[in-house]
């Protein structure tokens, strides 16, 4: 088992009803496997079926490797500018 | 180049002489205004918040796209974050060019990719005291009042 920390944001923060998350996954866990745990928290129905990801301010795709020390954020639909 | 995610109100004169030169023979300045109405719905003032490292890291990628693609290093970015009331700026985008097409070109390519890449949030406050976040993928998320 690996602790990946997640953090979230605006309407899916409200959701969840916290700005981060500890997750525990299994051993060589992808961005999926790192979103699936997120989906059993109270709350995360709100969120999309394929949500964006970013690791490490970088956006992911769902079969990219998370590491431990990564830091997993699931980003809203952004509405800058 | 320079990009910079900021609290206080946005200071269009500084940013216009920060990309003033002797070789600029043109210059575009892109204000982005908080307006008073979204889908018939009066609005009192937005808040943005934003995932601020990664929104810095994006804002930088954009600038330099726009500087590699439109040939020009005099471009500034500013955001701002926090609650904002009508008519004020959120974004301001000035860029300098030895030419106009390719200043009022490398402008609006930077304000498109901010609108689809750059990790910023906003909820409006509408003047029926309820807040929305806006999700421009699908209209608007929640209604909390």
């Amino acid at each position: 088992m690996a602790t990946v920390r997640v953090l979230l944001f605006a309407s899916y923060a409200e959701a969840l009803g916290t700005s981060s998350l500890e997750i525990e996954v299994g051993a060589e866990p992808r961005v999926r496997d790192v979103l699936a745990s997120v989906r059993a928290r109270a709350g995360a129905t709100q969120l999309p079926p394929s949500p964006l990801v970013a690791i490490n301010e970088r956006y992911a795709r769902l079969d990219d490797p998370v590491g431990e020390r990564d830091e997993v954020a699931i980003i809203p639909p952004v509405a800058g500018g | 180049m320079r990009v910079a995610l900021v609290q206080a109100p946005i200071d269009v004169s500084a940013m216009l002489a920060e990309v003033s030169t002797a070789s600029s023979g043109a210059t575009t300045l892109f204000l982005g205004t908080v307006r008073d109405v979204n889908d018939a719905r009066a609005v009192d003032g937005i808040e943005y918040s934003a995932y601020e490292a990664m929104a810095r890291r994006e804002l930088e990628t954009i600038a330099r796209e726009a500087e590699a693609q439109f040939g020009t290093p005099h471009i500034v970015v500013e955001h701002r974050i926090g609650f904002l009331a009508l008519t004020d700026i959120s974004i301001a985008i000035a860029v300098s060019h030895a030419r106009r097409s390719p200043a009022m070109d490398a402008a609006r390519y930077v304000i498109e990719e901010v609108k689809k890449r750059v990790p910023i949030w906003k909820r409006e406050h509408y003047a029926d005291g309820a807040r929305e976040w806006v999700d421009p993928t699908r209209g608007h998320a929640e209604v909390r009042r």
